[in-house]
């Protein structure tokens, strides 16, 4: 690899000499001949270091917000000792609630890999659409089209039971898959920017068709909820996905979904030409690549995943539907897409950890430390920072190497 | 000998038409035709032509609502619609700045003869009256404007800026702990301004120092600034923990009162509504003015406008691309701080939580509609405003379902952005972080 290479300051981006088809390959090294480190070590390391990092920051913010602490911070000076202990203690009660909680027993395991799969499809959909050159924010609404589609056929269509699951499955996936498509053929066919349509089609999906579906469809209600939280009945036992060790099969699912991405983005004519679209539109065409179809078809897989996604509250959790059944599921995706680096792996990866520190930010509230939950928030946005940005990192570890960094997004992305 | 017969007429005058532009005239002549008939319509199920209209926010001593012919002012609006849908057929709607007018038009129309439609005819026992909307539209646009203005200084000078959502709920976090603590709304700005600075540092650090791609600063920025100002906000010390800090803290000053500016706030339908606003309104007013003379009259406005098309291009004549680019991100930090220290201290005075609720996005939006022109982006603040205030009011009556009123606005933008704004063009370096060579 000649230094030239290494200069490309992102994946597609337009500075000039840089319209080589090295930014398609699954992974970029990240270095020159120089070092002789692998690049996956490289990644490994960098990673490891930005989530030692981030737990870092995290600690201090724990310590510091914690009452004991702060006390002893009054007599630093007479007695440091007292400070250190604390400190140490809060952090040590607060990190072992975490890890007790997310990965402590069998049971917490199950837990966590529920809680990460509708996080991994997610991200996996936001992911693929970076990959185009797209920035997909509209998981969201894309997963309330999947929950309410895969919970309305689940709880009234009158089936035999694994016939009724894949009913409401194929239900959600395709209704997200709509909600993503309609982006998609407004940016083919009209030029529409796809962060202003995604943003808009959150909001109509949000207080259009969630709570029309919640305040007016009667066939919708669980009766009695009207004046309180609107919300439906969850679907029956027959429609949920089936369980093994408290793990349900939609985490199968969500593994497939991610072999499936890499089968596409790496394997097929489509991924392919998704990946050129991605890194230069204009050369694509002139190619002969239709972008009108890679923008309609990549927006409606993104969505499908999404909708995949809100299967897992649905016929994972048989959760009731209501307003905020979701959560921020669809913006933490784009978080798990970014720390993944539009890989699936990265995507699978990346929200098994934001599974596993959302399991673990409950239970340290409830630890004797009594630490805030946020701190998880802070601490996931922080391993993304440090990630993507793996000079900084080496400049606070004190490591600095002359290197630009190296991030995936796409041209398409540029707001 | 037959071709000199006819002289052919010089090209410049025969139009040339090619099919975007055919296009363009059918695109016009349906959206036009839909609200025409949609208008005529509104007109002729009209039965009572009285409307209770109202010129303030609220019914005082001085303001109550009094009734009009609200079917006379539908009949102008199908008058209005008519002409547009005839210019639009013939072909004579302008291909320039002035087209806006015209979608305008058509736009108010709509929306005047909807409102009348929606509050004529009550059979309710209470009555309801239609709001000036101008006013709260007004009221509401500081962050939306502001976070607008942000997003085009730093995306001109080649900077993605998707972190409006986090200046804005760090601006509005900072706002009610510094007016707070200093018992100062003045100082609560300042607070604010420098808050939403403070991201932008870090986006500038992390984008501008280390590459980083910005995308991903900006979204890691919003995740952050949403865990940080709610893990604070829980911080705050209860009275037995530091009764001091506690007393301070819980007792932000009053928010920000109008101020009214004798004369001018008397003009009829406008006046309340630009001469009757808090002093952080008046900034918002006159931001986009200063903006816009900023980028596009002085030196350093071309400066910014260069490094944010053509880096290498500045560099080579001598501009710090790099300088520049921190002045711009800079200066839109401060702005979209104190854009957010409406939540706080310009409204209820202290913080609630994810108090931006989304409003960074609907300002990002506005900056890619406007097309990255701070008059254009303010345009679609406004526009975003106007429906934040709709909807306060339009609960009153259930002529329409609310979900429905709720989503217009959203409905809106799609078709404006789909039909008519199209494809968009970002500063040609957006994005891309400048190595010199």
């Amino acid at each position: 690899m000649s230094e030239h290479d290494d200069k490309t300051p992102a994946e597609g981006s337009r500075s000039p000499g840089e319209d080589t088809l090295a930014p398609l390959a699954e992974t970029k090294p990240t270095k020159s001949g120089g070092r002789s480190s692998s690049p996956l070590l490289d990644t490994v390391l960098t990673t490891a270091a930005a989530i030692f990092l981030a737990l870092v920051i995290g600690a201090v913010l724990m310590a510091l917000s914690n009452q004991e602490v702060i006390d002893s911070m009054g007599y630093f000076f007479v007695y440091p000792w007292d400070f250190f202990t604390r400190s140490a203690d809060v952090v040590t009660t607060s990190y072992g609630a975490l890890l007790k909680a997310s990965l402590g027993s069998g049971e917490a395991i199950a837990h966590t890999l529920n809680r990460s799969a509708p996080l991994i499809c997610a991200g996996l959909g936001v992911s693929l659409a970076f990959r185009a050159g797209l920035f997909n924010i509209g998981a969201q609404g894309q997963i309330i089209l999947g929950t309410l589609a895969a919970s309305y056929v689940g709880f009234t269509w009158d089936l035999p039971g694994p016939i009724l699951l894949l009913a409401s499955i194929v239900a959600g996936i395709l209704a997200g898959a709509v909600w993503g498509a309609i982006a998609g053929a407004l940016k083919a066919f009209t030029g529409a920017h796809e962060v202003i349509s995604t943003i808009m089609l959150n909001s109509i999906a949000a207080s259009g068709v969630l709570a029309y579906a919640l305040g007016e469809l009667k066939s919708f209600q669980r009766p009695g909820d009207e004046l309180g939280l609107p919300q439906s009945p969850p679907v029956p036992d027959a429609a949920a996905f089936p369980e093994v060790f408290g793990v349900h099969l939609g985490v199968l699912l969500a593994i497939a979904a991610a072999g499936g991405v890499w089968w596409v983005l790496t394997r097929s004519t489509f991924g392919f030409e998704l990946r050129s679209v991605g890194a230069n539109p204009d050369a694509s065409l002139t190619a002969g690549m239709s972008t009108a179809k890679v923008f309609v078809l990549t927006m409606a897989i993104a969505g499908a995943l999404s909708g995949l996604a809100a299967t897992m509250f649905i016929n994972g959790d048989q959760a009731s539907n209501n307003a905020s059944l979701v959560g921020t599921v669809g913006f933490d995706a784009i978080t798990v897409a970014l720390l993944g680096r539009g890989t699936p792996l990265g995507s699978v990866l990346a929200g098994l950890l934001f599974g596993a520190l959302a399991v673990g930010g409950g239970a340290m509230q409830t630890s004797s430390a009594g630490t805030a939950p946020e701190i998880v928030q802070v601490v996931q946005g922080l391993i993304v920072l440090f990630v993507a940005a793996p000079a900084a990192v080496r400049w606070l570890v004190r490591q600095r190497r002359k290197e630009p960094t190296d991030t995936f997004a796409a041209k398409g992305a540029t707001a | 000998m037959s071709t000199t017969a006819t002289p052919a007429a010089p090209a410049a005058e025969r139009p040339v038409r090619d099919r975007a532009d055919k296009f363009r005239q059918v695109k016009l002549v349906v959206t036009f035709a839909i609200t025409f008939a949609l208008v005529l319509w509104m007109a002729i199920s009209i039965d009572n032509s009285d409307v209770l209209f109202l010129n303030a926010p609220s019914p005082d001593l001085e303001h109550q609502p009094e009734p009009f012919n609200g079917l006379r002012l539908v009949w102008i609006a199908v008058v209005i619609s008519g002409i547009a849908l005839a210019m639009a057929a013939f072909n004579l709607v302008p291909r320039n700045g002035w087209a806006l007018l015209v979608y305008l038009a058509v736009g108010l129309s709509f929306y005047v003869a909807f409102t009348i439609w929606y509050y004529a005819d009550q059979d309710s026992a209470v009555e309801a009256w239609i709001t000036n909307p101008l006013p709260s539209m007004v009221k509401y646009s500081p962050p939306l404007v502001l976070g607008a203005l942000a997003g085009v200084i730093c995306e001109r000078a080649g900077v993605i800026n998707i972190a409006i959502e986090a200046q804005l709920l760090m601006g509005a976090f900072f706002g009610y702990v510094i007016s707070s603590l200093a018992f100062s709304n003045g100082v609560g700005m300042v607070g604010a301004a420098l808050a939403g600075v403070l991201v932008a540092l870090v986006l500038g650090l992390f984008s501008l120092r280390y590459h980083v791609d910005q995308v991903v600063v900006g979204v890691v920025l919003i995740a952050l600034a949403l865990g940080l100002t709610t893990f604070l906000l829980g911080q705050i010390p209860t009275q037995q923990e530091n009764a001091s800090l506690n007393t301070l803290l819980s007792d932000p000053p009053d928010p920000l009162t109008p101020i009214e500016i004798p004369g001018l706030s008397q003009i009829p339908l406008i006046g309340r509504a630009l001469f009757n606003q808090s002093i952080l309104v008046y900034i918002t007013l006159l931001a986009p003015i200063v903006v816009w003379f900023l980028l596009y009259q002085t030196r350093w406005g071309l400066r910014v406008r260069s490094v944010g098309e053509h880096p290498k291009a500045a560099d080579t004549v001598g501009i710090k691309v790099n300088r520049v680019r921190w002045q711009a991100i800079l200066l839109g930090g401060g702005l979209a701080g104190l854009g957010g220290a409406f939540y706080s201290v310009g409204s209820s005075g202290s913080f609630t939580d994810n108090a931006a609720n989304g409003q960074g996005f609907m300002a990002l939006a506005a900056v890619i509609m406007g097309r990255w022109h701070p008059i254009g982006a303010t345009m679609a603040a406004f526009f975003f405003a106007l429906t934040a205030a709709m909807k306060d009011d339009f609960g009153l009556v259930t002529k329409v379902p609310s979900e429905l009123i709720a989503v217009a606005p959203y409905l809106a933008t799609l078709i404006a952005v789909a039909g008519f704004v199209g494809r968009v063009r970002p500063p040609a370096a957006d994005g891309q972080p400048y190595v010199k060579d």
